[in-house]
C-alpha cells in the first residue's frame, strides 16, 4: 500500500523513529523551558547535563553494578545536585546582567563537562546494556519496534504530561509562576524565592539527566551526544515559545514527527528542518508558537 | 542590550597610534625572530575574524551566535575558485569575501528585526542551515573538505607558496582592515551605532534609522568575516566544516570576550591568546576544551571587561 | 646556530666518528618517526595507542640502534578531522624535523597527509586508511599504501557475498573519503558479477544512531545491507540491526570492513557468520602468535589488528631502506629503495612494493566463528580461503595512477 508514493511500511517506521526522537527533544526542551521560565537564563549546559545523566548510569552500572531502574533515580538525583551547585555558586551572581552572560557562562560550563568526559572516555560511545526487561522487540507488521524504544515514548509522554500538570496546576506550580512575574511580590508572602530558584534549576538539570539515563541504551552514552543536541533543542524551545511548558512539549514531539516525515520525502534535508521552522517562526510570531512576548 | 563594554574615553588618538605601530612592528619582526609563521597566520585570520565579529557586538551590541557561517563560507567558496576554477588568490579571496558580504546581507534581512536572545538565536539557527549545506553540498567534499588549495601566485608576480611571503601578505590584509575598522569606529557611523547601542529609542527619536545602521554593521561584520575565512584557506590550503561548525561561532565570542569587547586591541589580544594556547595545549588532547570552558566561565563571572578592557579601565584610573 | 642544533650536530658527529660514517647523513642524526593516530574516537581500538606500541616493537626489532643509529618516535590524534590532521603533519615536517609518517587510520586525513608529503619530500607510510585512491588518481612517490584497501575488502568479502547469493545491495555509507571509495568499489564488484545495488545512504562519521538508516534498509527489501563504515560506526550499525530484527526479517548484514576489536566488541553471538577480508590474523602461525603476545603485555590484553600489524612491518621495511641509503632525508629515494627491496617480515610474510606504492601480500576471506565452535576469547576466525597475493589487489592497469607506464 503506498501513500503519497511511499509504501506505508517506510512511512510508519519513519514516523515511529522520529517519535522517539521527539520523546528526547521533549523532555529536553521542557527542562531548558522550566528554566528560562522562572530563570531567565538559556542554559546551554543542558546538553552537557544530558550527557552527564547518561554517564552516571553507564558508571553505576559498570562500577557498582547498579541496574537501570535506580539509575532513573540516582542519576538524576546526582546531577541535579551539581546543578544546585552551579546555580548557587555562579548563576546566581548573573541576574542582574543581560540574560546573554548566562548564556556565556553556561556554554562554557557546557565545554568543561564535555572537554573533561572526552578526556578520560575519548569520543567514541561506550555501550550500555539494555536491561533484561527490555530484549526484543513487537512486530508491528511494517516494523520491528524494539521493547525499550517503545518505553521511551509512554515515558516519556509521562514524565511530560506530569511536569506539566505541576507547574500548571498545582499549587507549588501557581508559586513558581508568580515567582517569575513578581518575585518581590512572592517574597513578601514568606516565600523563599531564591530557593525556590534554585530548586527548579536543579528540577530541571534533573529532567536532563533523566533524558540521558533513558537515551543511554539507544544512543550509546558518549561525551558528544549532548553537543550535537542541544542546538536542535534551543530551536524546540524557541518555536514553542521560550517560557512554554506546553509549547515545548508539543513543538518537541511535533518536531520528531517532522524530521521523521523529511527523511522519507526528503532525507538530506531531515537536519535542516527544524532550523527552516524556526526561522520561519521567529519571522512571524517572535515569541513563538505559545510564548508570551516578554 | 548592554554587555559590558569600554567607553572610547581611554582610546584617545596617541594611544592609539602608539599601539598600532607597536602591533605593526612586533608583526612585522616576529617571524625574523623566530616564531613560527604559520602560528602566526593562524593568529592573524583568526584576530582579523574576531576584530569583524566585536564591530558587531561591541559596537554594534548585537551578539551573533552563528559568525562561523561567514568564515566558513567564504573559505569554500575561496578555495573553490583557486582549486576548481584556477583564479588567482586575489580573485579567490575576493570572492569569498564577497560570497560573505551577500551571506551577511541575507542573514542581516532576516535577523536584525530582533533584539538580543533571538537575534542570538536566529543566527545560530542560520548558522546550522549554512553548516548542514555544506555538509550535504557536493562541492564541499563534505567531512574531507577542500583539500590541495593552490596557493598560487599573487598579482602574478609574489609566490605565495613561499611561507615568509604568504605571511607578509597576510600581515597586510590583517593590517589594512583593522585600520579599516579603526575608521569605521571614530567616523560619525560609529558614532551612531553606538548611540544606538546606548540607547536605541533615544536614537530613533533623534531621526535615526536604527535598523538601517545595525544592518550596515552586521554585513560589514559579515564581509571582515568572509574576508579572514579566505585569507585562511588560502593559507592553510584547505577548507573545512570545522569552519562553520557552531564550536567556531563560539570560540569567536571567546577571544572577543577575553581580549575586551567594545576596544579596539581586545579581539586582537583575545585571539592570540586563545591560539597560542591551543598551539601550545594541542598535545593534550581535549584539555583545550576544557581551558577554553574555563576562561569563558572565569571572563564572564569576574572578568567581563577583558584583558585589555581591564588594561584600559587601570590606566584610567592610574591617570585619576 | 642555536644550541640543541649544535649538541645534536656534535653528537652525530661524534657518533660517526666512533662508529664509522652510519650517521653522516640521517638528517639531524635522528630518525624521527611520527604516528599519526585516532586516540580518542571511533577507530581508536583498532589503531590508537597501539599503533604506538607497535612501532616501538617495530623500531626495537629491527636493531637500527644497536649499530649507531638515533630514532625518535613522536604521536598526536588527529581527531578524524582533515584540517587537525594536515595541521599535525605540517608542523611535524617543518617544525620538528619529523622524516616519516605512520598509521592515518582514516581515508580523508590521509589523502590530505598524502599532499603534503608530497610536498616536502617526506616519507608516509599509510598503513591504516583504506582508500584506494591512494595509489590510484592520489598516487604519490612519497606513499607506500600497507595493509588492505578498498577494492581488496570490495573484491574479497564484496564477490564472495555476491557469489554465495547476495545480489541484490542496499548501502550504509560512513559519509567521507573512506565511505565512498569502499562504496564505489564494492557496487563495481556487485554490478559485476551480476547483481543490483537498490539503493543507498550516507551517514555522519561517528554517527550513533542508526535506526532510521536501518529501516530505509529494510523498506528497500535488498537481500544484503552491506555497511560501508567501520570501527564503532560498524559495531553500532551490527548491533541495531539487530535490535530491529534485520536478519530475522530475512535479510543479511555484509560488513565490508571489520577488524578483530569490532568482533570483539560485539561478541560472537551477534558476530558470528560475518565475512571478512583481513590480511592479519594473530593466530594464523607461530610469528603472528609471537607477536601478538608480546604485542598483548604493552596494549592492555587487546590482540593486534591488522593496522597494528602494518604500523609495524611498514617500519621495519623503512628502516631497512634508510640503512641501506645510509640517509633519512629525501622521501621520494627511500620509498624507491623500498620498492626496490622485497620485503620479508614475520607477520606478512614475502611480498614486494609496486610502482604505484601499493604493498602487496596474500588476503584472507575468514568467517567469524559460533560460540561454540571457539575456545576462549579472541579465538574468532576461522580462514575459509586465502587470495594470492598477486590477485588479492587492483591490477596496476586499472588504478588511474600517473606513475604507472
Amino acid at each position: 500500500m503506498e501513500i503519497f508514493g511511499i509504501p506505508t511500511q517506510a512511512l510508519f517506521g519513519q514516523l515511529l523513529i522520529g517519535l522517539i526522537n521527539g520523546a528526547f527533544y521533549a523532555m529536553l526542551s521542557l527542562g531548558l523551558a522550566v528554566i528560562f521560565g522562572l530563570l531567565n537564563v538559556i542554559n546551554f549546559t543542558h546538553g552537557a547535563q544530558y550527557m552527564m545523566g547518561a554517564f552516571c548510569a553507564w558508571l553505576l552500572l559498570e562500577q557498582w553494578g547498579v541496574g537501570y531502574w535506580w539509575s532513573l533515580v540516582l542519576a538524576p538525583l546526582a546531577v541535579g545536585l551539581t546543578g544546585v551547585l552551579i546555580e548557587r555558586t555562579m548563576l546566581s551572581r548573573l541576574y542582574k546582567l543581560d540574560h546573554l552572560y548566562g548564556l556565556l557562562l553556561t556554554f562554557g560550563l557546557a565545554l568543561i563537562f564535555q572537554g573533561l568526559f572526552t578526556n578520560y572516555y575519548g569520543s567514541s560511545g561506550q555501550p550500555y546494556r539494555l536491561p533484561e526487561e527490555f530484549a526484543g522487540a513487537f512486530n508491528l507488521g511494517f516494523m520491528f519496534l524494539p521493547k525499550y524504544r517503545a518505553w521511551v515514548i509512554v515515558a516519556s509522554v509521562v514524565i511530560c504530561v506530569s511536569t506539566w500538570f505541576v507547574i500548571e496546576r498545582t499549587k507549588l506550580g501557581s508559586y513558581l509562576r508568580a515567582a517569575t512575574e513578581n518575585p518581590a511580590l512572592v517574597q513578601a508572602f514568606g516565600i523563599n524565592v531564591p530557593r525556590m530558584i534554585t530548586l527548579t534549576y536543579g528540577f530541571g538539570v534533573a529532567l536532563a539527566a533523566l533524558a540521558g539515563v533513558m537515551a543511554a541504551p539507544i544512543y550509546q552514552v558518549n561525551p558528544q551526544m549532548g553537543a550535537n543536541l542541544i542546538i536542535v533543542v534551543f530551536a524546540v524551545v524557541v518555536i514553542g515559545g521560550m517560557g512554554s511548558i506546553l509549547g515545548a512539549i508539543i513543538t518537541g514531539f511535533g518536531l520528531g514527527i517532522v524530521e521523521g516525515l523529511t527523511k522519507v520525502f526528503y532525507p538530506e534535508a531531515s537536519n535542516t528542518v527544524i532550523f527552516v521552522v524556526m526561522v520561519i517562526v521567529l519571522l512571524i510570531k517572535p515569541a513563538g508558537l505559545f510564548g508570551k512576548e516578554r | 542590550m548592554t554587555i559590558a563594554t569600554t567607553s572610547g574615553a581611554v582610546s584617545h588618538p596617541r594611544t592609539m597610534w602608539i599601539a598600532t605601530a607597536t602591533m605593526t612592528v612586533a608583526l612585522v619582526l616576529a617571524p625574523v625572530l623566530g616564531v613560527y609563521p604559520v602560528f602566526l597566520m593562524k593568529a592573524l585570520c583568526f584576530a582579523l575574524f574576531a576584530c569583524a565579529f566585536n564591530l558587531l557586538i561591541g559596537f554594534g551590541g548585537l551578539l551573533s551566535f552563528g559568525h562561523a557561517m561567514f568564515l566558513g563560507t567564504a573559505g569554500y567558496v575561496c578555495a573553490h575558485a583557486a582549486k576548481e576554477w584556477g583564479w588567482p588568490p586575489e580573485l579567490a579571496i575576493l570572492a569569498g569575501t564577497l560570497a560573505a558580504a551577500a551571506m551577511g546581507g541575507v542573514v542581516g534581512l532576516l535577523a536584525i528585526r530582533r533584539q538580543g536572545i533571538y537575534f542570538a538565536m536566529i543566527t545560530l539557527a542560520l548558522a546550522q542551515m549554512v553548516f548542514f549545506f555544506c555538509l550535504q553540498a557536493p562541492f564541499t567534499h563534505g567531512e574531507d573538505g577542500i583539500q590541495a588549495v593552490p596557493r598560487g601566485k599573487l598579482f602574478g608576480v609574489l609566490d605565495l607558496s613561499n611561507t615568509l611571503v604568504m605571511y607578509y601578505v597576510v600581515l597586510a590584509i590583517f593590517l589594512a582592515a583593522f585600520l579599516f575598522i579603526y575608521r569605521i569606529v571614530h567616523s560619525p557611523f560609529g558614532q551612531v551605532l553606538k548611540a544606538i547601542r546606548e540607547n536605541e529609542p533615544r536614537a530613533i527619536s533623534l531621526g535615526y534609522d536604527a535598523e538601517r545602521y545595525k544592518f550596515l554593521a552586521f554585513v560589514l561584520s559579515a564581509t571582515l568575516a568572509g574576508l579572514a575565512g579566505a585569507t585562511k584557506a588560502i593559507v592553510f590550503q584547505l577548507a573545512s566544516l570545522t569552519d562553520v561548525h557552531w564550536t567556531m561561532s563560539g570560540e569567536v565570542v571567546l577571544m572577543t570576550l577575553l581580549g575586551g569587547m567594545g576596544t579596539i586591541f581586545g579581539p586582537v589580544v583575545g585571539a592570540f591568546t586563545i591560539i597560542g594556547l591551543e598551539n601550545y595545549l594541542a598535545g593534550f588532547g581535549s584539555w583545550v576544551t576544557v581551558i577554553t570552558g574555563v576562561i569563558f566561565v572565569v571572563c564572564v563571572l569576574a572578568f567581563r571587561r577583558g584583558i585589555v578592557g581591564e588594561l584600559a579601565a587601570w590606566w584610567a584610573r592610574r591617570r585619576g | 646556530m642555536n644550541t640543541f642544533k649544535r649538541t645534536m650536530v656534535g653528537l652525530g658527529v661524534a657518533s660517526a666518528l666512533a662508529i664509522g660514517t652510519a650517521q653522516a647523513q640521517v638528517s639531524d642524526g635522528v630518525i624521527k618517526i611520527g604516528v599519526l593516530t585516532d586516540m580518542s574516537s571511533l577507530y581508536t581500538d583498532l589503531a590508537g595507542a597501539g599503533s604506538v606500541a607497535a612501532a616501538k616493537l617495530a623500531i626495537d626489532d629491527s636493531g637500527i640502534e644497536k649499530r649507531g643509529y638515533k630514532v625518535e618516535l613522536v604521536s598526536a590524534d588527529h581527531q578524524n578531522k582533515p584540517d587537525i590532521g594536515s595541521a599535525i603533519a605540517s608542523k611535524w615536517y617543518d617544525a620538528e624535523k619529523v622524516d616519516v609518517i605512520v598509521d592515518v587510520p582514516n581515508s580523508g586525513v590521509a589523502l590530505a597527509v598524502n599532499q603534503i608529503t608530497k610536498d616536502k619530500n617526506k616519507v608516509f607510510l599509510a598503513s591504516g586508511p583504506a582508500s584506494s585512491d591512494l595509489t590510484g588518481k592520489a598516487c604519490s612517490p612519497n606513499t607506500v599504501h600497507w595493509t588492505y584497501d578498498t577494492w581488496m575488502l570490495a573484491n574479497g568479502t564484496g564477490a564472495a557475498v555476491v557469489k554465495a547469493g547476495g545480489d541484490s545491495w542496499f548501502f550504509i555509507t560512513a559519509d567521507y573519503a573512506f565511505g565512498h571509495a569502499l562504496e564505489r568499489d564494492t557496487e563495481a564488484v556487485v554490478l559485476k558479477n551480476g547483481g543490483k545495488v537498490l539503493g543507498k545512504v550516507r551517514v555522519p562519521l561517528n554517527n550513533q544512531d542508526f535506526s532510521s538508516f536501518l529501516l530505509q534498509a529494510q523498506a528497500s527489501k535488498a537481500k544484503i545491507v552491506g555497511l560501508a563504515n567501520a570501527g564503532g560506526d560498524t559495531t553500532n550499525s551490527i548491533k541495531q540491526a539487530a535490535e530491529f530484527g534485520i536478519v530475522k526479517g530475512g535479510q543479511s548484514l555484509a560488513g565490508l570492513l571489520v577488524f578483530i576489536t569490532d568482533v570483539h566488541s560485539l561478541g560472537l553471538p551477534t558476530a558470528q557468520g560475518l565475512n571478512i577480508t583481513n590480511t592479519f590474523y594473530w593466530d594464523q602461525n607461530d610469528a603472528s602468535r609471537a607477536f601478538s603476545k608480546r604485542f598483548e603485555a604493552v596494549d592492555k590484553g587487546i590482540h593486534p589488528t591488522m593496522v597494528h600489524a602494518g604500523v609495524y612491518a611498514s617500519i621495519l621495511h623503512y628502516l631497512k631502506a634508510v640503512e641501506a641509503l645510509k640517509s633519512d632525508s629525501d622521501g621520494a629515494k627511500i620509498v624507491a629503495q623500498m620498492k626496490a627491496t622485497p620485503t620479508d617480515d614475520p607477520l606478512f610474510g614475502k611480498g614486494t612494493i609496486r610502482i604505484d606504492g601499493r604493498k602487496i601480500h596474500p588476503a584472507y576471506l575468514v568467517e567469524v566463528k559460533k560460540p561454540s565452535e571457539s575456545k576462549g576469547p579472541w579465538d574468532y576466525y576461522k580462514v575459509k580461503a586465502t587470495i594470492p597475493a598477486d590477485q588479492a589487489f587492483r591490477p596496476l592497469a586499472d588504478g588511474g595512477c600517473s606513475l604507472v607506464k
